[in-house]
């Protein structure tokens, strides 16, 4: 949420013109139709209601997504997840896949916000507002998601980790929409966590850390690992995750991988907090992060 | 500026308007239905204050677009009771002291409403949980974990 210009809420937002598609094409159509900066998407509205009171964001026209079917809801077809963009965190938090397969997702939208904004808020807005602390986007690059970015005439298809460009700013060009997620990289005898800092329950994060990864007896096959909140972009820490790649566990191991991660992130001072806490913090969480997902991968706790 | 015609169920009751793309719904709730049990608080979604429920989970009306929720089924505080005969939380805060000042009280009503409709049977740490929206500056929240604890249905045991 926007931290500049608070006191200037309002109780009623600008003018501006308001238009519902009923499906996919018709938005796309809308969308086409309306290239100029002035239309913004709204989904859930927990942010972008929030940035047009607080005047962070104007907008002359809103195309409202959220009630469209075709692009809502979640469903496991063979070994990926396929996520429409709307589905809203507090139905992707209730599916019991989410729960027992894609642990860091779960963790990333249990720790986000109140159940009131979970009810509101959707999976493609959180990525779409391209914020580098977003939660759920450290847990779905982890567990290997690809991203559809739709418009009228076709779809292209890219790694999530792609998709976020600069600070608020993603792959997406006019007249697109970010309309599917789908988790494809989590294989039998993996285990992932997401772990993240905040001020007080409730908070957007100082620091979010995930982590996911392949086991074969006490080595570490497969991994990869992601952090927000530390960079202009949320990040994948590929050097992190090279160093662990076909190692040993160890509590040594773990401990390199911790000091390797500090050097891996960007972070700055903000109004939530200083980089040289952000850099300390991020090597344990990550340490944590690791041996966590380890033992859900069915390993023993690394001494 | 166009107004478009939407319906909304507010507490079992139909009704039409007209509302202004920009009219949220808590000032349709507030100012045109005279519903003014959902407060304005931060305005932001931090405080949960202005939650009500639309189809039946909690949702802040301070960033719901009144045009966004046409159709839909909204039940405010006022919607709680039936006739003179009060919820069993709304029994319960008033029996442990759970309101102040008053302010928060509708919107941690309505959140703890939907927590109990959906888990019928919380632990006090699902309570704290579930109300970190509803944002309390009288009780220490105490009183008001006590209350809807005490509306909490004991664990059937397996």
């Amino acid at each position: 949420m926007n931290t500049q210009n608070q006191s200037n809420t309002r109780l009623l937002l600008p003018e501006f013109e308001y238009v519902k598609p009923k499906t996919k094409t018709e938005a796309l159509q809308l969308l086409d139709q309306y290239r100029d900066k002035d239309t913004r998407i709204l989904a859930g509205g927990t942010d972008l209601i929030t940035k047009m009171k607080t005047g962070a964001l104007s907008a002359s026209r809103l195309i409202h997504v959220r009630d469209i079917k075709e692009l809502s809801g979640a469903r496991q077809i063979d070994s990926a997840l396929h996520i429409g963009a709307v589905t809203t965190l507090a139905d992707l938090e209730r599916l019991p896949e989410v729960k027992s397969v894609y642990s860091a997702l779960y963790e990333a939208l249990r720790s986000m916000a109140a159940p009131a904004v979970r009810n509101m808020a959707t999976i493609g807005g959180n990525l779409c507002n391209g914020s580098p602390a977003a939660d759920t986007a450290p847990a779905l690059m982890v567990l290997g998601t690809v991203c559809t970015l739709s418009s009228l005439t076709g779809e292209r298809r890219m790694k999530l980790s792609e998709f976020f460009v600069a600070p608020g700013r993603t792959a997406l060009l006019p007249g697109e929409m970010l309309t599917e997620l789908a988790v494809e990289g989590v294989r039998p005898g993996s285990g992932s966590c997401f772990l993240k800092i905040g001020r007080v329950s409730a908070d957007i994060a100082k620091v979010n850390i995930a982590v996911y990864l392949e086991r074969d007896g006490d080595r570490i096959t497969d991994c990869r690992l992601a952090a927000g909140s530390v960079g202009p972009t949320p990040l994948l820490l590929d050097s992190v995750a090279s160093l662990l790649k076909g190692s040993r566990i160890s509590q040594q191991m773990l401990s390199e991988a911790g000091r390797m991660v500090e050097d891996a992130i960007s972070p700055i001072t903000d109004a939530r907090s200083t980089q040289e806490y952000r850099k300390a913090i991020s090597c344990i969480l990550a340490e944590e992060a690791i041996k966590a997902a380890w033992v859900r991968s069915g390993g023993e706790v690394p001494r | 500026m166009t107004e478009t015609n939407v319906t909304l169920t507010v507490n079992g009751k139909r009704s039409s308007l007209r509302v202004r793309p920009n009219e949220l719904l808590l000032n349709v709730l507030r100012d045109r239905m005279f519903l003014t049990g959902a407060k304005y608080g931060c305005g932001i979604g931090e405080c949960g204050a202005c939650t009500v429920l639309v189809d039946g989970r909690p949702a802040l009306a301070c960033l719901t677009l009144a045009v966004a929720v046409d159709g839909k089924e909204v039940v405010t505080i006022e919607g709680l009771a039936r006739g003179d005969e009060l919820d069993p939380l709304q029994e319960a805060f008033l029996d442990h002291g759970a309101v102040q000042c008053g302010f928060c009280t509708p919107g941690m009503i309505m959140t703890a409403r939907s927590l109990l409709d959906e888990n019928p049977s919380p632990s006090e740490e699902e309570i704290r949980e579930y109300i970190r929206g509803n944002i309390c500056r009288c009780t220490g929240y105490t009183s008001i974990v006590s209350a809807i604890l005490s509306c909490a249905k004991e664990k059937e045991e397996a």
